[in-house]
């Protein structure tokens, strides 16, 4: 699928703001600015973008423990971001969550989390509420194949089966289960042939490829909000990144690593914009350099916030503690 | 005064929620068209339709996960685990998600939630659908624990819990479904406030659940012989009421817990420690604690009433109290 050119540049520097995002989150990590590990995305963008893209605003999206390219290609604020991975005041979660703990309700953005497998029943469950208060909205539930094999993905999806309802369950098969190679966790080649089970469309995408993505979710999302139910689309790619970040690297060979470098989604993208007269050469230099530079100032404001008061840790565990009898929650 | 059963209270409290708030929806095992195990959901699908009354696969995990989605969305679901032991399958959505997402979003996310299910023993229905785990549930921060031991106290509190913003477990206890009590017509019981059941000068009896009518039984026994025994039901575990039973324990100086649940690390535990902490001077007797024994609980009739505390084990323990 071909798609126009405003379309076609702005997926590109949305790619380019969750590579930048993500790198700068492993550097953060090495200067020991995050007190928790990161879970790079590095690899896999055209996902998040090409998701993001088809999605319309209202519709609402689940996450994962790898989280952070959804959030940048929803488009949070990367500054309330960055302060998140390092535990500041100013951060999403005010410092209390980290990268596997936010929520970012007026994006449509439910939560990342960190049980792999847990946001599946929850998309669910927020596609049923969907369809009973704002028919028009259409809930988008990120997984990875290790989720895949879960029992919430199994009952999940079933529920989404039974009930039609408007959620696009994305399978992000990137090769690697944490560091199970997937061919060893899955029987089947594919993760989209198990949507036949329960009664929903499945299809398998080439992840790397963000029109691809953008083209299927567009299919995928339209037939969700008409009314034509669940689907299963999986995306295949690859974790050129590790599971996290300070993770030894022994259970690949360097050279699966270089070959799939080759395939670099933004790369793909990169080449496919010049070749269709898209953009020249330094056009794509500026923008680049303009994302970078933006991403940089992002964590210099994020850098300076301040941290959480220490006695903030001992509130809000609870909705207007004050009401809840004369106990002590 | 008008008398239902536990079953009837629950249900009433399920149909005045319903009826006064639409975002109210029902989801479990059985809950619609055949109305619930325990009839505590009878005729619902008939009169809220099949929107708002949901028969859900036998999907523990995505129930209580559906429940956290349709929450987070605004919609304040009731979901129904049949018996207390399958809610081990929806712990996680429970503990790590539920429990958790108010805190750790600052605020941005809560989820009113209520979880009803129904535990304990009783029924010969053996050691996987007669635990009591009230326990596991009051030691996650940012979940309420309600146990209510009459049809009142089920009414007026589920009633309370769907209203709550917070995460509620709702414990029910299936040998209470069809005893009988008052329906005082009250509207909302309190969250977090324990009702002193039985008022007395010589002991404090705290007990929960099934436990509390029990505890009640060998109260009047102990009164014949001359020993006035306050009985309290703490009614929600947490928030744990720790203001009543310490005010009745500083009076009668003497305290027994009686719980169905094992004994280690059950709810007992708790307050025993609460009243030590705060009372240690003024005790004429080591807190005691009449728990259920420490085993799965066993399926012949000859077995089940064996490892819970009986009357008889109550009456002892306060007419003999040292």
């Amino acid at each position: 699928m071909q798609i126009n050119a405003e379309l076609s540049l702005s997926m590109y520097e949305d790619l380019l703001r969750c590579r930048y995002v993500e790198e700068k989150s492993l550097e953060l990590f090495t200067e020991g600015l995050t007190p928790g590990r990161m879970h790079p995305y590095i690899g896999e963008e055209a996902i998040a973008v090409g998701t993001a893209a088809a999605m319309k605003p209202g519709d609402l999206a689940v996450s994962t423990h790898r989280g952070g390219a959804h959030l940048v290609a929803l488009k949070a604020d990367i500054v309330r971001v960055f302060a998140e991975y390092m535990g500041r005041a100013t951060g999403y979660s005010a410092g209390r969550g980290g990268p596997m703990h936010i929520s970012v309700p007026e994006i449509g953005f439910l939560c990342t989390n960190g049980i792999v497998g847990s946001g599946i029943p929850i998309a669910v469950g927020a596609a049923m509420a969907c369809r009973r208060t704002s028919p028009e909205k259409v809930v988008i539930c990120f997984f990875g194949d290790g989720a895949a094999n879960t029992g919430s993905f199994h009952e999940g999806l079933n529920m989404a089966g039974i009930w039609k309802l408007p959620v696009v369950f994305v399978c992000e098969n990137n090769g690697y289960a944490e560091t199970l190679p997937v061919g060893k966790g899955i029987a089947v080649q594919n993760v989209s042939s198990r949507a036949a089970g329960y009664g929903i469309s499945g299809v398998t995408i080439d992840g790397n490829d963000v029109e691809a993505v953008y083209a299927e979710m567009s299919d995928a999302i339209r037939r969700a909000r008409e009314g034509g139910g669940a689907s299963l689309v999986e995306a295949k790619t690859y974790r050129i990144g590790q599971h996290f970040s300070g993770e030894s690297n022994h259970y690949r060979t360097e050279g699966e690593v270089q070959t799939w470098k080759q395939r670099d989604p933004i790369l793909l993208f990169r080449e496919k914009l010049l070749e269709r007269g898209l953009a020249v050469l330094s056009d794509l230099s500026d923008l680049e350099d303009a994302v970078r530079d933006a991403v940089e100032q992002a964590v210099r404001v994020a850098k300076d916030a301040r941290f959480p008061d220490p006695e903030t840790a001992l509130r809000g565990v609870y909705r207007d503690a004050q009401t809840l009898g004369t106990g002590t929650p | 005064m008008k008398m239902v059963t536990y079953a009837q209270a629950v249900r009433s409290a399920l149909i005045e929620e319903m009826d006064r708030d639409p975002s109210v929806v029902v989801l479990g095992e059985d809950v619609g068209t055949y109305g619930g195990v325990f009839t505590a959901t009878r005729s619902l699908l008939e009169r809220y339709g099949a929107d708002r009354v949901i028969d859900t696969p036998i999907s523990e995990a995505a129930i209580a996960g559906a429940a956290v989605g349709m929450a987070m969305c605004g919609l304040r679901p009731v979901a129904e685990i049949m018996y207390e032991d399958f809610v081990t399958i929806s712990l996680d959505q429970l503990v790590n998600n539920a429990a958790k997402m108010h805190y750790m979003f600052d605020g941005m996310v809560c989820v009113p939630l209520v979880l009803r299910t129904q535990c304990g023993s009783g029924r010969g229905s053996a050691a996987q659908h007669s635990q009591s785990l009230e326990s596991w549930f009051a030691h996650v921060p940012g979940l309420i624990v309600i146990m209510p031991s009459t049809p009142n106290d089920a009414r007026g509190l589920l009633k309370s819990a769907i209203r709550n913003d917070n995460p509620v477990i709702f414990i029910e206890h299936k040998m209470l479904y069809f005893t009988k009590g008052p329906d005082t017509g009250s509207e909302c019981l309190p969250i977090g406030k324990a009702d002193v059941k039985r008022v007395g000068s010589d002991i404090t009896v705290i007990a929960t659940s099934w436990m509390v009518g029990r505890a009640l039984e060998a109260a009047e026994l102990a009164a014949h012989e001359g020993v006035s025994v306050e009985v309290i039901d703490p009614r929600t575990l947490r928030p744990f009421d720790t203001e009543t039973v310490l005010a009745s324990v500083r009076k009668t100086r003497r305290a027994v817990i009686v719980h169905e649940a094992v004994r280690f690390c059950g709810i007992g535990a708790e307050i025993s420690a609460i009243i030590t902490e705060n009372l240690f001077h003024e005790l004429d007797m080591p807190v005691k604690r009449l728990c259920g024994s420490d085993v799965p609980i066993p399926y012949s009739a000859a077995l089940e009433p064996h490892v819970v505390p009986t009357v008889e084990d109550i009456h002892s323990a306060v007419t003999a109290p040292t």
